[in-house]
C-alpha cells in the first residue's frame, strides 16, 4: 500500500481543521443574525404560520410511534434490572424522569433534525441553485428574513410542543407495557409519575428544546444558503445538515445539563 | 453619435471583478439610453450575467462605478438598494419561479411586497398580466407543471407586473427550441413597445439579439471589444466578430 508523506498528511489535516472553524465560524456569524433580525420589521408571520404547520405538525405521526415505542421498550427493559434490586416500585417514577428531562427532549429533538433540518438545507439549496433566492433580493425582500427567520423562529416554537406531546406518550408507553405486564393500575402508576415529577424537572427539558429548534433551523439554513455545484450541492447540503444539526444537538444538551445541575441540582 | 447624459438610465464605467484571483471583468463600460434595448453577446462563462447581477446588485465589483437612473450601486447598503431595485425587473435564466407557489402566486408576491394595491386590484394585475404572455390558462398551476417556453413567460410576467423601467434579461431564450425562442423575443419587443422598458439581454442567441437589439455589445476577455447594431456588426471584418457570427448562425 503506498504510504502519503507526513507533510503531506499534516497538510491535508492542517486544510480540514482549518475549513472545520471556518464552517463553525461562518455558522456562528450566520446565526448571530437571527437575533438581529427577528425582532426587525418586516414580521412574516403568515409565513411562520407554515411553517409551524409544515416542519412541526407534521413531524407528529413519526413522533407518535417514536414516543410510545420508547416509553415501551425502556419500561420492558427496566423492569426485570429494577427488580432485581428490589426497586420495581419506582418504574413509573424512573419512565417519568427519564423521559422527561432527558430522553424525550433529545429524541424529539433528533428525530426532528433528521427529518427537518436536511429538509430545510434540501429546500434552501434548491431555491439556491435555482436563483430563487435572488429572485427574492431583487424583488426588494430579504431572503435571511423571509426564509431563514421564519423557519428558525417555527421549529423554536414548535419543538418543545413536539417534546411536551413526545413525554406524554413516552410515559404512556411505559404505562401499556406495565398494564400488559399486569404489574400496575391506570392510577397507581400515573399517582406514582406525578409525584415523582415536578416543574423543576419539567421547565429545563422542555426549555432547552427551544435551543435546539435553534440549532435545527439554522444549521439547515446555513447548509441550504451556501449550497454550491447544483444538484449534487444540494443532496450534500441535506446530509451535512442532519449531521451537524444531531452533533451539535447532544454537545449543547452536555452543556445545558451542566448548567441544570448546577442551578436547579439533581 | 453621444448621448445625451441625461437620457443615460444604466450607466456602467470601468467596472472590474474576479472571483478566486481570476478576473472576469476587467474595466468594462457600458450606457444604456432610456427606452434602449442593449444586447451583450458572448461565449458561455465570459461574465455576462456577471454584469447583469452586478448592475442589480447581487455581486458586488471590486471597482469602478455602476448608476441607475443617477444613483450610485456600487456601495449600497440593502435597504438603498432595495429602492433602486424598485425600477428594474429581472428574467432569471431559468425563471426562478417559487417552486412551492402556484403562478397566481408567483405573479402576486412582487407587488404584495412592493405596492399597497388591495386585493382586488392584485387579483387584476395578475390576470392582465397572464393575458398579456398569453397563460392566463395557467394560473392555477404549479411551476412544476410548466413547459421550459412556459416557465419563461411566466418569469417575464411576474417581472415586468410591478411595471419597472428597466428589465435585465438573463439568457431569455436559452433551453427553448428556435421557433419557442423567436415567439419570447418577440414578446420582448411587444412588451417593450407597450411599457416603455428600457433593457439589458445578455444572449449568445444571435436570432434573439437580431429581433430585440437597438444596439449588440460583444463581451470578450473582460472588457467590450466590440459595438454596434446587428447588421454594422455582421459588416465587420474583424476575426472575431466573424468567427462568432459564423459559430452562431
Amino acid at each position: 500500500m503506498k504510504q502519503i508523506p507526513t507533510a503531506k498528511l499534516v497538510e491535508l489535516y492542517y486544510r480540514r481543521a482549518l475549513s472545520a472553524m471556518e464552517e463553525i465560524y461562518g455558522i456562528t456569524i450566520f446565526g448571530l443574525r437571527f437575533f438581529r433580525y427577528v425582532f426587525v420589521p418586516p414580521y412574516e408571520w403568515g409565513e411562520v404560520r407554515k411553517h409551524m404547520d409544515e416542519l412541526g405538525a407534521k413531524s407528529i405521526p413519526l413522533l407518535t410511534v417514536v414516543g410510545t415505542i420508547m416509553g415501551l421498550i425502556l419500561a420492558l427493559q427496566s423492569r426485570p434490572t429494577l427488580d432485581r434490586f428490589g426497586a420495581g416500585a419506582f418504574l413509573p417514577a424512573m419512565i417519568a424522569l427519564t423521559i422527561v428531562r432527558e430522553l424525550g427532549p433529545v429524541i424529539t429533538a433528533l428525530i426532528v433534525a433528521g427529518r427537518v433540518s436536511s429538509g430545510i438545507g434540501a429546500e434552501l439549496g434548491s431555491m439556491k441553485v435555482t436563483e430563487q433566492i435572488d429572485a427574492l433580493e431583487v424583488s426588494s425582500v430579504d431572503p435571511y428574513n423571509y426564509l431563514v427567520v421564519t423557519r428558525v423562529l417555527a421549529c423554536i416554537l414548535m419543538l418543545p410542543l413536539l417534546t411536551v406531546y413526545v413525554d406524554f406518550l413516552s410515559i404512556f408507553g411505559g404505562f401499556i407495557a406495565e398494564v400488559l405486564a399486569g404489574n400496575t393500575t391506570f392510577q397507581l402508576y400515573f399517582s406514582d409519575v406525578i409525584s415523582a415529577t415536578t416543574f423543576l424537572d419539567l421547565i429545563p427539558g422542555v426549555g432547552k428544546t427551544a435551543v435546539f429548534g435553534f440549532i435545527i433551523g439554522i444549521i439547515g439554513a446555513y447548509e441550504g444558503f451556501h449550497t454550491t455545484r447544483g444538484t449534487e450541492g444540494v443532496g450534500r447540503a441535506a446530509t451535512t445538515a442532519v449531521v451537524l444539526a444531531s452533533l451539535n444537538i447532544i454537545f449543547v444538551d452536555m452543556i445545558i445539563v451542566q448548567l441544570t445541575l448546577m442551578f436547579f441540582g439533581a | 453619435m453621444e448621448s445625451d447624459a441625461r437620457d443615460i438610465l444604466i450607466d456602467v464605467r470601468d467596472v472590474w471583478k474576479s472571483f478566486n484571483g481570476q478576473a472576469v471583468l476587467r474595466g468594462v463600460s457600458l450606457q444604456v439610453r432610456a427606452g434602449a434595448s442593449e444586447v451583450i453577446l458572448g461565449r458561455s462563462g465570459i461574465g455576462k450575467s456577471v454584469l447583469l447581477k452586478s448592475i442589480v446588485g447581487l455581486l458586488v465589483p471590486e471597482a469602478g462605478s455602476i448608476r441607475v437612473k443617477g444613483e450610485e450601486v456600487v456601495g449600497l447598503g440593502p435597504r438603498q438598494l432595495n429602492r433602486i431595485r424598485r425600477n428594474i425587473g429581472y428574467v432569471f435564466q431559468y425563471a426562478a419561479l417559487y417552486d412551492s407557489m402556484t403562478v397566481r402566486e408567483n405573479l402576486e408576491f412582487p407587488l404584495r411586497k412592493l405596492t399597497d394595491l388591495p386585493e382586488d386590484e392584485i387579483a387584476r394585475r395578475v390576470e392582465e398580466q397572464l393575458r398579456l404572455v398569453d397563460l392566463a390558462e395557467a394560473i392555477d398551476r404549479m411551476p412544476s407543471e410548466l413547459s421550459g417556453g412556459m416557465r419563461k413567460r411566466v418569469g417575464l410576467a411576474r417581472a415586468i407586473i410591478t411595471r419597472p423601467a428597466i428589465v435585465l434579461y438573463d439568457e431569455p431564450t436559452a433551453g427553448l427550441d428556435p421557433m419557442t425562442a423567436h415567439d419570447i423575443s418577440d414578446l420582448m419587443v411587444d412588451l417593450a413597445r407597450r411599457f416603455g422598458i428600457t433593457s439589458i439581454t445578455v444572449t449568445h442567441d444571435l436570432q434573439c439579439a437580431h429581433i430585440v437589439a437597438d444596439r449588440i455589445s460583444i463581451l470578450e476577455g473582460g472588457v467590450f471589444t466590440h459595438q454596434g447594431t446587428y447588421e454594422e456588426l455582421r459588416k465587420l471584418e474583424d476575426p472575431l466578430v466573424r468567427a462568432f457570427f459564423q459559430a452562431v448562425t
